[in-house]
């Protein structure tokens, strides 16, 4: 208690560097997975991109990034075990930090696919056997947030499918589907915008004092999809305006159609993505904050401060804006066989699956959820060619990048204790 | 800084274009059948020559564009269609380009005149021949098209109409065939027995390079059905 009393603010400002640090790593990679399927598919420019990211990100992140930042914060740790040591939480936080922050730079140096999620889940759980004891550790959420690893991208690939079958049959194979992908983009932007804020705005602003309850947040959640719609038939009339498609050119009609609503679904997927990706920064640095703001109470029941998530937001913008508009413009060039329309489904189907992921609090990679949604839309005859080798490539990351994380947090979380006792 | 995850590693490269650029080579090659045919007709060696060089560079790039394709398209592939249809499209386009240099080859080692009389019969089968071989192309052009509406909808019905044109096109070819082969039998004494079995070998060659396109039209037609 006394340490905390006396190295607090160092601490906290260590937490905030570390978190900084994650962020920015976050911001640096993992926005460019997000928004990959967007870019690649012609119809978004990395700077449209970028300024995409930017200000949907930020808002994931504050206004629905509390659920997952919690479950990082104080889910994975059972917190009745260290309450009489709770600068070992603090330690063990930071610890996991710098490592999967140490072990994302190191990775994405290499090339390796990492997740993100499964780095800090994996430090988080290495610090907590090396440190406290395999019994600290919350292994019932633990299996939990596994399983959601697994059961998201599946997901993510259903949805991508239903979705991509149902264009395929209301506008391509219609007899003219220029007019018939006019006449239906808006209900699918509805869609978009409706399920997204619904899933958002139901009890899940809590932290800024809003509280709908359910037709409240029906209601609100079918305006925002009726703009979203407007906006939408809008941005089609004017790219289609004076444009007539004849028999010969009706596909090339269609992706017209889809091409402005690819911006739509860069947003859902930054928005998607901040809220649950960010919470992998700043989820320890509010478990820092909240110990050191209590004096040590580690079973409090502070509120997500909305300061902390805006500074993972802001986190993840210097990262986009130092070196992942690099990696987005090399993931757009690579990925050529999207077209708008099947961009548009893989898109939409991963924003949807990581915003309820988000919701339910479980922390899941964005980038495999991508995948997965990709596939989806593969396996509905949507895309050229799909190596499925990556399957291969996801369990691998699995399989290094939790013990990686783990080790690395363990060796840390020694050092700092060292250090500071 | 290597830049490499999942994501882009899904992406395998789209192995329709290159089916596209193997059959546009192979039907450069298809193309130049009549002009050797006419050569060998018009006693001067050297159009042979040159038409039966240019038919050989095109079989070596089709070849090289096949073997560049195969590569990229390894099982683990997963494609809107049975990825063995493709290998099967690929192996048919390819034997049109074999066919061509075989017949070029031929014109090349042994004088291959015929009496007058048959020149025009000749010239309406080979002609008709590499209009089946056109038509595949013109199938084969639309494929992009049918990979982003997923091989279904009114562009594959119009792909549909287009490979029964190119059974058409390959009916009549057979025609075509019997009567030049009829015309070849009564004046095989004129020609000399060599000669007549040579052409009759010949013969079937110009007539596979339509079979072949239709055997690929038809392969078309099991990539729609799925």
């Amino acid at each position: 208690m006394e340490l905390i009393a006396l190295h607090g603010s160092t601490l906290l400002i260590l937490a905030i560097i570390f978190g900084v640090f994650m962020t920015w790593g976050i911001g640096a990679n993992d926005v460019a997975n997000a928004l990959g399927t967007s870019v690649g598919s012609g119809a978004l420019t990395v700077k449209t991109a970028i300024i995409v990211a930017a200000i949907f990100e930020f808002a994931g992140a504050s206004l629905a990034g509390s659920s997952v930042t919690k479950t990082i914060r104080k889910g994975i740790i059972d917190p009745e075990l260290i309450s009489d040591s709770p600068e070992l939480l603090i330690f063990g936080m930071l610890a996991a930090l710098l490592a999967a922050g140490c072990w994302l730079a190191l990775a994405s140096t290499r090339g390796w696919p990492v997740s993100t999620t499964h780095s800090i889940v994996g430090a988080i759980v290495g610090f907590a056997v090396a440190g406290i004891g395999v019994e600290a550790v919350n292994w019932s959420k633990i299996s939990q947030i596994v399983a959601s690893w697994v059961v998201s991208p599946v997901l993510g690939g259903g949805i991508a499918f239903v979705l991509m079958l149902s264009i395929q049959r209301l506008i391509l194979k219609s007899d003219n589907p220029f007019f018939s992908a006019v006449r239906y983009a808006p209900y699918y932007l509805f869609l978009v915008g409706f399920v997204i804020s619904l899933v958002t705005i139901f009890k899940g602003l809590k932290h800024l004092d809003i509280d709908l309850n359910g037709i409240e947040s029906t209601a609100v959640a079918a305006a925002i999809g009726l703009i979203t719609a407007l906006i939408g038939k809008r941005a089609v009339g004017r790219a289609t305006a004076n444009e007539n498609f004849g028999a010969d050119d009706m596909t090339a009609g269609v992706e017209r159609v889809f091409a402005p609503m690819i911006v739509f679904t860069a947003c859902a997927m930054a928005f998607a993505h901040g809220s649950n990706d960010v919470a992998n920064g700043v989820g320890p640095l509010a478990a820092v904050y909240g110990l050191i703001q209590t004096g040590g109470e580690v079973a409090q029941h502070l509120p997500m401060p909305t300061w902390i998530l805006a500074l993972g937001g802001a986190g993840i913008v210097l990262g986009l804006a130092t070196y992942g508009y690099r990696v987005m413009r090399t993931i757009g060039s690579r990925i050529t066989s999207l077209t708008p329309t099947s961009g548009f489904c893989a898109t939409v189907s991963a924003a949807l699956t990581v915003v309820i992921a988000s919701r339910t609090a479980m922390p899941v990679s964005t980038t495999h959820i991508a995948v997965g949604a990709v596939m989806g839309v593969g396996l509905a005859r949507g895309i050229a060619a799909l190596d499925l080798r990556v399957i291969g490539s996801i369990f691998l990351s699995w399989i290094v990048t939790l013990p990686a994380g783990g080790f690395l947090a363990a060796a840390f979380f020694f050092m700092l204790k060292g250090i500071f006792t | 800084m290597v830049i490499k995850n999942p994501l882009m590693q899904l992406f395998g490269q789209s192995p329709f274009k290159p089916l596209q650029d193997h059959f546009k080579t192979v039907l450069e090659a298809a193309n130049e059948v009549p002009g050797l045919l006419l050569a060998a007709q018009d006693n001067t060696s050297n159009g042979v020559g040159e038409s039966r060089d240019r038919i050989y560079a095109l079989e070596n790039e089709a070849d090289s564009i096949k073997n560049e394709l195969r590569s990229h398209l390894p099982k683990t592939m997963y494609l809107p269609v049975d990825r063995r249809e493709l290998l099967v499209i690929l192996d048919l386009q390819d034997s049109i380009a074999d066919t061509a240099q075989d017949i070029a080859g031929m014109m090349v080692v042994r004088d291959m005149k015929l009496p007058d009389l048959m020149h025009a019969p000749l010239m309406d089968l080979t002609n008709r021949c590499v209009d089946a071989c056109n038509q595949l192309g013109s199938i084969m052009e639309e494929m992009d098209q049918l990979v982003s509406v997923g091989f279904r909808g009114p562009e594959a019905d119009k792909v549909m109409y287009m490979i029964d044109e190119l059974n058409k096109i390959e009916t009549e070819t057979d025609r075509h065939a019997v009567n030049l082969m009829k015309i070849l039998f009564e004046h095989e004494e004129e020609i000399g027995a060599v000669s007549t079995i040579m052409w009759d070998r010949v013969i079937h060659w110009i007539g596979d390079l339509a079979n072949f396109a239709e055997r690929a039209g038809n392969r078309h037609r099991l990539l729609l059905a799925r």
